[in-house]
């Protein structure tokens, strides 16, 4: 399988505090990859280094063969790369039609091209009969899923997925599992970021778990959850 | 895409009741000259031109989310392009709106480009677009060959009419002012239904997330401020002509700014028919206060229309915060805008 993102050595340092510290990691052609972490393990600033928002001070970020630190977000995801926002971020004045429609006009060939493939999109992520509501009437569930939409509609290779399941109940968590299993079925790579555990067993072939900004193990869901140091960091010592 | 497809989809896509209510009011506005005198028809055209400014000004703010507090600077710079090249070389101002559009768009790139690479925003960049067109008064009131402090007057031809060089009564400007109400109107649902235009939406929500969906925010603003800036030199040639004399101190003030900006605010910021609406309401108004105003006081009081504004704001936001039109279309039972 071919490697679509590959980070090596990467290190972000915010004053005193190494926020991530030599990370390596490489996600391959359409398999779904998942960072895990404790609060404050350095997840969300590893995906911001990864998704062009900040610049690391040291170490390679290569996306689809060529290098990608410090490009900026809109290059990215010309180059195919989404993303979705941990606190998602709709349009919220926009309809759900047209926050979809503004992801999609970025490879379409006209507006009409753009507002099809959205609708396809929206059908997808079970938004299709919300179309014309505006962004900011949805419910926590819809939008989770709005933003999903949005992303998917650039027609992205790797999908980065900050947090989508945070703050869903279980049936939630599940319907949005299936519809991203489906996606990746289709060729999309996913990264996802995640605090909830359950989606991130049923959904990753690899796990990385990262604590207090560095990689403390790396594996499939079973090799991870086994690890002595991952039980140590997420249970505590005692536990063990 | 030719403009004649463009309209038939505009029109096809718009909601019905909107439409049958805009080809009503052009009808009458059309045939409407018949029953007005001469001080109706200025009344008139300043409603159009408002509704055109406003336009103008709302494709930055209500489509982009830029705000600029510094648009008479374009009236300016259009106004005193076409008169000057119109007074000193003969050239037709038909022609002269070319170059006038192109100065316009030259100082609109240019704060643009200073406010947008540099990070300015909100409040401050409106503060850059007041220093600009204050900054380019003081230029103007120290450059004697156009008139300086002193102003430019573009002499009014005995006998007549000259369509094609603005020279003419209330009637040509008239049907002028309407047919750039009508053009900015065509202009902007174009492009609201446009690529640019959505990326001007996103761009107005939240830059942040319209970065992540591959728009180019930086130039997407810049598209703002020059299509705004173009447009607004475009009216500011027609007022020039129509007053026949530009004086710094009022082309490029900032009282003269925020009288533009009120029609689009009053009428529902980022809407197609806010600005109209907003134009239709205030105007009248404003040009009734000053006549009862001069009646009852036996002289004219300057400022007294834009106190009246400063208190119809109040009343308005107070009542209708996203505007009146967004109000109104709710009453009329008018569905959303598709996109």
């Amino acid at each position: 399988m071919t490697t679509l993102l590959d980070v090596r050595g990467a290190t972000k340092r915010f004053r005193g505090l190494t926020a991530v510290d030599n990370v390596s990691l490489s996600v391959s052609e359409g398999e779904i990859f998942a960072v895990i972490g404790p609060n404050g393990a350095g997840k969300t600033t590893l995906f911001n280094l990864i998704a062009g928002v900040m610049k690391p001070d040291a170490g390679s970020i290569t996306f689809d063969g060529a290098p990608s630190a410090g490009v900026p977000p809109h290059e990215l995801c010309r180059r195919g790369l989404a993303r979705t926002f941990q606190i998602v971020r709709p349009f919220p004045e926009l309809t759900v039609m047209e926050n979809a429609t503004i992801g999609a006009m970025m490879r379409a060939a006209d507006m009409d091209a753009a507002r099809a493939h959205a609708g396809e999109v929206l059908r997808r992520l079970d938004l299709w009969d919300r179309r014309d509501a505006r962004a900011k009437s949805l419910t926590l569930p819809d939008r989770k899923r709005l933003e999903c939409a949005r992303a998917l509609a650039t027609e992205p290779r790797l999908l980065l997925l900050d947090e989508v399941m945070a703050g869903l109940r279980p049936t939630e968590v599940d319907r949005i599992v299936a519809i991203l299993k489906d996606i990746n079925r289709e060729g999309v790579t996913i990264l996802l970021i995640e605090h909830v555990m359950r989606a991130t067993m049923a959904l990753a072939g690899r796990i990385h778990v990262l604590h207090h900004g560095a990689t403390i193990a790396e594996g499939t869901p079973d090799e991870v959850t086994r690890h002595p140091k991952v039980l140590e960091s997420y249970l505590g010592a005692e536990a063990l | 895409m030719n403009p004649f497809t463009l309209l038939a989809r505009l029109v096809d896509e718009a909601p019905r009741r909107a439409l049958v209510l805009l080809a009503v009011l052009v009808a009458v506005l059309l045939v409407a000259p018949v029953a007005l005198d001469r001080y109706l028809l200025s009344v008139f055209f300043l409603i159009f031109w408002f509704a055109t400014v406003g336009q103008a000004w709302n494709v930055m703010m209500g489509l982009c989310g830029q705000l600029s507090l510094g648009h008479a600077l374009y009236v300016g710079l259009g106004g005193y392009v076409g008169a000057v090249l119109w007074v000193k070389f003969g050239i037709s101002p038909a022609i002269a709106i070319v170059p006038a559009v192109l100065v316009a768009m030259a100082f609109g790139a240019a704060i643009g480009w200073l406010g947008f690479r540099f990070g300015i925003e909100g409040v401050y960049f409106a503060l850059l677009t007041i220093a600009f067109a204050e900054v380019t008064r003081i230029g103007f009131d120290n450059w004697s060959y156009v008139g300086g402090a002193a102003g430019f007057f573009i002499p009014v031809t005995a006998g007549g009419g000259s369509a094609i060089n603005l020279r003419g009564g209330p009637l040509l400007f008239y049907y002028v002012a309407l047919a750039l109400m009508v053009a900015a109107f065509v202009i902007c649902a174009a492009l609201r239904r446009s690529r640019l235009g959505h990326a001007w939406l996103a761009v107005r929500e939240d830059p942040e997330a319209a970065r992540a969906l591959g728009i180019n925010v930086f130039r997407a603003k810049m598209a703002a401020v020059i299509v705004s800036s173009a447009m607004t030199a475009v009216a500011g040639v027609v007022y020039a002509f129509y007053q026949s004399n530009l004086f710094p101190s009022q082309s490029f003030d900032i009282a003269r700014s925020i009288e533009m900006i009120l029609a689009p605010i009053i009428g529902g910021l980022g809407t197609l028919f806010g600005p109209i609406l907003g134009a239709f309401i205030l105007t009248p108004l404003g040009q009734t206060l000053i006549a009862l105003v001069e009646k009852i006081a036996g002289r004219a009081i300057p400022g007294v229309n834009l106190v009246f504004y400063g208190a119809a704001l109040m009343v308005m936001i107070w009542f209708a915060p996203n505007g009146i039109w967004p109000w109104l279309k709710k009453k009329l039972g008018i569905p959303e805008e598709r996109s």
